[in-house]
């Protein structure tokens, strides 16, 4: 029986994959391409800052419970800034998907970088949609009497009844932010990993 | 739940909506879309301050 070495362990495979998810020094650059220095590549950060304050603002909601909002000031205030921050949060992923789009940003081996933002799209409507079904008011009442038509008219609502909201709760405070953070950290260490993709004139790996 | 809190939370304000032909959109979300098309070009079209060449040496 031989000895297993330290690399022979799945924690060193671990550590030595996680080392390598990303060429040395760009995990956290201090320097981009001068192709970089323009507003439309902004968008992807400003997205991430709204994520960031969606994810400290519901937090907070959690603490004090779904129907917070509606019995004190400062509820209504977190919830605004839940909503605001989730404006700013789509908003700045559509732009952000809309220069992607036009500039291609799918070429240079940044397939997967897409997809993942696609999929990142996706689940934030899903979770965008399950926020307006947590409001416990008449506004999430008609909206999820209004979705339910739609979403069993494709068979989906054999597997979750938009009409539960307590279903939809733990959707979108569990769920949806899971995949959604998950996602968004694969989709950032594949930014990572290829760089930004250049303006489609410019030459690859000029910088 | 106080009878005046939840006055206040079925007191919500109804929409306003515009029509055209088979389109119906609500005002706000029809600004939030031309707020989002305009900061798209906007972003397109101004200059990034302390934007230059960094010697492209990375």
């Amino acid at each position: 029986m031989t000895t297993p070495t330290v690399a022979d362990t799945w924690t060193a495979r671990v550590a030595d994959r996680i080392a390598h998810l990303v060429p040395p020094g760009q995990a956290l650059p201090d320097r981009q391409p001068a192709y970089v220095a323009s507003w439309i590549y902004v968008f992807g950060v400003t997205t991430l800052a709204g994520l960031a304050v969606v994810l400290v603002t519901g937090s907070v909601l959690a603490v004090g419970g779904a129907t917070w909002w509606h019995v004190s000031s400062f509820g209504h205030f977190v919830n605004s800034a839940h909503l605001w921050s989730t404006e700013v949060f789509m908003g700045s992923m559509v732009i952000h998907l809309w220069g992607k789009f036009w500039m291609a940003a799918w070429r240079g081996n940044r397939a997967l970088t897409w997809i993942t933002g696609v999929l990142a799209f996706v689940a934030s409507i899903g979770a965008a949609f399950t926020g307006y079904l947590s409001q416990t008011n008449l506004d999430s009442q008609w909206i999820s009497t209004q979705a339910k038509d739609g979403l069993n008219s494709i068979g989906v609502g054999a597997y979750f009844n938009v009409l539960n909201p307590g279903q939809m709760l733990m959707w979108h405070i569990v769920l949806m932010p899971f995949f959604i953070g998950v996602i968004t950290v694969m989709h950032i260490v594949l930014v990572r990993r290829h760089g930004v993709v250049p303006p489609i004139d410019a030459e690859e790996g000029v910088r | 739940m106080a009878p005046s809190s939840i006055l206040a939370v079925v007191d919500v304000a109804t929409g306003h909506y515009l029509h055209w032909g088979v389109i119906q959109i609500s005002l706000t979300n029809l600004i939030v879309i031309v707020v989002m098309v305009v900061v798209f070009v906007l972003a397109l079209l101004l200059p990034f301050p302390g934007g230059h060449d960094d010697g492209g040496d990375q």
